[in-house]
């Protein structure tokens, strides 16, 4: 009879679901369809074998995550399971560089003194102290960077931002979650179109996604579209251009809203530039990084462009 | 064969589920009842809503109908706007090329909902 260990105590599972078998011990485990459906009841299993059933319709990076449907999951083995974003233990990084990136971002790249298993694209928080904590997006790669690269934008009287800004120096010890979220790339699918959206420090999960795809090999085109108010908005420009002119299936545009940029810039809102040249997402892969608004307008158009909602990954940050 | 299984089961709802949505959002008549919801949340539970009516496996009750929906209902959710989502049912079933009279029983199944969605 499989065991399931949950928040340190361990429960029989007799041919029931990991939903069941937790809720009859009176653990509230959030459920809404209780068919494999509604995904209400997406937990994360921290050990054993998941039946193939539990994973079924899951994105391809819930699926690597170890997401399952409690509903659905009739454990063969033991498991060991949590609630998602639970239990994240913290690590300690030092702090390697802090360089301007413009003049709003600062580049922050962090040694973790242990083992960080990560992937691009995805989020940590770091700690000011126990109680003050902001998120950050990944923009290193695991196989090509030695460090964890953050871009911080300093936030007008922001606690962390304006702390690292002002505060921290190189050779300092901070406290940094473990890595969560799932806008990353997910290795193995190589064919389809990507479309990256980002404004403003948003740029981040987006330039660590890209170089992943492409180190990685991706085939399909992979465009990239970077959006501010004003050309002194944008940052790591050459680098992008540079990696565009390595790679012919990567395309690198950077957008200005609220000034007539250079010529080679454009002219407009991010999202109007994106839709003008792809009017037909029909098959690609989205990821979507930066101002809220922005990341909501372009999910829903993305979507009515053709994009299937299975494919389009968004951090409202 | 069941129902499910002739319209052809998860792979037919995960094809209707992108179709049907986009319908419902872009119908004037009802998407503002889905302007502040998380998209991708909401299109799980048309995933679940379109299985149910395509005769798939589900647990709802007319409880949980009512009281996912009590919310729409304060926000003044009516018949006129049922028959909307119907209409997008039979529309994405027919973009899918599913014959006529499969269409007649998932709209059998969706309209048999009406009264606890609508709190009646």
């Amino acid at each position: 009879m499989p065991n399931i260990l949950y928040a340190g105590q361990t429960y029989t599972c007799e041919g029931q679901s990991v939903l069941d078998c937790l809720t009859a011990q009176g653990i509230s485990i959030p459920s809404s369809c209780r068919a494999g459906s509604c995904q209400t009841c997406l937990m994360c299993a921290v050990s054993g074998t998941l039946p193939e059933l539990s994973q079924r319709g899951l994105k391809p990076t819930l699926v690597v995550q170890h997401y399952f449907k409690a509903c659905s999951c009739y454990p063969e083995t033991d498991l060991e399971v949590q609630l998602p974003n639970t239990a994240l233990g913290k690590f300690d990084a030092q702090v390697v560089s802090l360089d301007a990136l413009n003049d709003e971002i600062i580049g922050v790249r962090l040694r973790p003194i242990s083992p960080f298993p990560y992937q691009a694209g995805q989020f940590i928080n770091l700690y000011q102290n126990d109680s003050t904590a902001r998120c950050y997006s990944l923009a290193s790669v695991p196989s090509i960077d030695d460090t964890l690269h953050l871009h911080v934008r300093r936030v007008p009287n922001g606690v962390v931002s304006n702390w690292i800004a002002d505060q921290l120096k190189v050779g300092d010890t901070v406290a940094i979650s473990a890595a969560s979220g799932d806008c990353f790339y997910v290795a193995g699918q190589a064919a389809p179109n990507m479309l990256l959206i980002g404004t403003g420090s948003g740029l981040a999960p987006l330039y660590g996604i890209v170089r992943d795809a492409l180190q990685q090999g991706h085939q399909g085109d992979i465009s990239l579209y970077h959006g501010s108010t004003q050309v002194s908005g944008l940052y790591l420009v050459e680098a992008l251009r540079n990696l565009a002119q390595a790679h012919p299936n990567f395309h690198y545009t950077p957008c200005v809203s609220d000034e007539t940029p250079p010529a080679d810039y454009r002219h407009g809102m991010v999202l109007d530039v994106v839709l003008k040249d792809l009017p037909d997402l029909k098959g690609y892969r989205v990821f979507l990084c930066g101002n809220p608004n922005m990341v909501k307008a372009a999910q829903q158009e993305a979507f009515f462009a053709g994009a299937s909602l299975r494919d389009i990954f968004a951090d409202p940050f | 064969m069941s129902l499910y299984e002739e319209i052809g089961g998860e792979a037919a709802v995960n094809a209707a589920v992108d179709i049907f949505y986009r319908k419902v959002l872009r119908d004037t008549s009802i998407n503002h009842f889905f302007a502040d919801v998380d998209m991708v949340r909401q299109a799980a539970k048309q995933k679940a809503f379109l299985t149910m009516a395509f005769g798939g496996p589900h647990s709802y009750t007319g409880e949980d109908m009512r009281k996912g929906h009590a919310h729409l209902v304060a926000r003044g959710l009516n018949d006129s706007h049922f028959d909307a989502v119907m209409e997008n049912i039979a529309a994405t079933l027919t973009e899918l090329n599913v014959p006529a009279n499969l269409i007649a029983q998932a709209a059998a199944i969706a309209e048999s909902t009406r009264n606890d969605v609508l709190g009646k």
